[in-house]
């Protein structure tokens, strides 16, 4: 007994410190994300992850020459997650706050989407119309922009029930359970096929980007505050690959409209 | 009121987490737990009784599906249970033009189902327990004074048994507390679903966790103080005599 568990324990030891020395080297790089976000990040049929901001932060490490992993986490606990030191940064559309640039540190925005309002095809809502609005059940995501928008702007007219996942809202709005929903216009397209011919779903607004205070500037990466010099290379990076036209490729490839920042 | 207002105005002063708003949010989840895990608990109890009588029947055809169903219930986690009867079923066709849409539509009765039904499983196998426990001797004295089935069950073995059932009766009502913590993955604004909005306004999930885990502590010692009084009460004759 006694020498397997000498062995188990130096095998130990021995795993800490490579776990130790991995943390401290500057070339690896751990990517924390919340997938599926189409089509941001999403796994592919054979279970690669893919999507415009994986293959935007892969081009971001290889412009850096880093070594990067890409670390799983679910949105809700992404902050306590970048701060425990499970990753080094959130590139998971994260969306540059008051609140979180609290907790973080952010690179300069790299893109912006629009949330817009959505109903079943057969309801008729107009949402400028807020005295109709009263006592309409509308889902969010909890703890997302749209979260916010609408619990700051229609707290008083409208019912809030708040999901854990785009998945949840999407199956309690197909199941009549919901009257509206306010989300992510890219969530949007990619889960219930917005604005296309066989949508069982209408748009009911134009696309909304503002008030500044909720929406904020745009998207960054998120680093821990400590971690200044890593921000300042994503940011380099991430300028010289909108100039030489890798951005514009990757937002082609995924997008119909513009979301450059 | 007023003066409550002004009170907890002056006392949060400063405090940027737990404003009038968020505290609204605990006090509304506090009322949703407790409605939730009240009711439940007590449509489970009366389903239970029945149940756990059924459950020690002689006939194979009565016991079994009985058993079943409590084997069922209490070999499935109640995450799942209700992730089933709230999101599952959506899925069945035609449910949503059917009469029971009206209450499965909202996030409440699901999640009270899920919950009855559970806490009914483990109900029955305590009772039913406590039930094949009575002393033979007292079932044997109840026939010896000619008592029909019916009047045994009601006169002698169902009060032995319940007073058996009492202590690991209490700690399922704790656990169906601390259960009802996963309401809010269906959209329920309970403690722990408010404790996860402050959480998320705030990124404080210290203070919106421990102010949560404090509310459910009290309602645990309030249980505890209850059956602690009814076992004095029920059980008295079975302590052992004191010595003035």
């Amino acid at each position: 007994m006694r020498p397997i568990h000498l062995f188990l324990a130096a095998g130990l030891a021995a795993s800490l410190f490579t776990g130790v020395t991995q943390a401290r080297d500057d070339d690896d790089i751990r990517l924390g994300v919340d997938v599926p976000y189409e089509p941001f990040m999403f796994r592919t049929p054979d279970g690669e992850l893919t999507g415009f901001e994986i293959e935007l932060g892969n081009a971001v490490c290889d412009y850096l020459e880093a070594n990067c992993t890409w670390v799983e986490q679910d949105w809700d606990g992404i902050i306590p997650g970048l701060l425990a030191r499970k990753y080094d940064a959130i590139l998971s559309s994260m969306s540059i706050t008051e609140e979180r640039a609290q907790q973080v540190l952010f690179s300069e925005p790299y893109y912006t989407t629009p949330s817009a309002w959505i109903t079943a095809n057969d309801r008729d809502i107009d949402i400028e119309d807020r005295d109709s609005l009263e006592g309409l059940v509308v889902g969010v995501q909890r703890a997302t922009l749209q979260d916010n928008y609408v619990t700051e702007l229609y707290g008083d007219v409208l019912e809030i029930r708040r999901y854990t996942s785009a998945d949840d809202v999407v199956t309690d709005l197909r199941a009549g359970r919901l009257d509206l929903t306010f989300m992510d216009y890219p969530v949007a397209e990619s889960s219930i096929a917005i604005d296309t011919k066989g949508s069982d779903f209408q748009r009911i607004s134009g696309f909304i980007k503002e008030p500044e205070h909720i929406f904020g500037q745009g998207v960054g990466v998120a680093f821990r505050k400590r971690d200044r010099e890593l921000a300042e290379r994503f940011n380099e990076a991430l300028a010289a690959l909108k100039e030489d036209g890798t951005y514009d490729a990757l937002m082609e490839k995924y997008f119909n409209y513009d979301i450059k920042l | 009121m007023e003066q409550l207002d002004q009170w907890l105005a002056a006392l949060l002063d400063g405090n940027v987490i737990f404003t009038p708003q968020t505290l609204g949010y605990y006090w509304t989840g506090l009322v949703t737990t407790a409605q939730l895990v009240f009711l439940s608990l007590l449509i489970g109890l009366v389903l239970a009784v029945p149940l756990a009588i059924l459950r020690g029947s002689k006939h194979r055809w009565i016991k079994l599906p009985v058993y079943f169903y409590t084997y069922v219930f209490r070999g499935t986690p109640l995450l799942v249970q209700l992730y089933i009867i709230y999101y599952g079923v959506v899925f069945v066709d035609g449910i949503q033009q059917s009469m029971f849409w009206p209450i499965l539509k909202e996030a409440f009765y699901p999640a009270l189902i899920a919950f009855t039904l559970n806490t009914a499983a483990y109900t029955t196998e305590i009772f039913h327990g406590a039930i094949k426990a009575t002393s033979r001797g007292e079932i044997e004295a109840a026939r010896a004074y000619g008592m029909s089935q019916g009047l045994m069950m009601r006169r002698i073995i169902l009060p032995s048994a319940f007073r058996r059932a009492l202590p690991a009766y209490g700690n399922e009502v704790i656990f169906m507390l601390h259960a009802s913590a996963i309401a809010s993955v269906v959209t329920l604004m309970d403690i722990t679903g408010a404790a996860r909005f402050v959480y998320a306004r705030y990124y404080a999930p210290f203070e919106a966790f421990i102010f949560a885990a404090a509310i459910y502590l009290c309602l645990t010692f309030m249980i505890l103080y209850l059956f602690r009084y009814l076992e004095k009460r029920l059980l008295a004759h079975l302590k052992p005599l004191s010595g003035n």
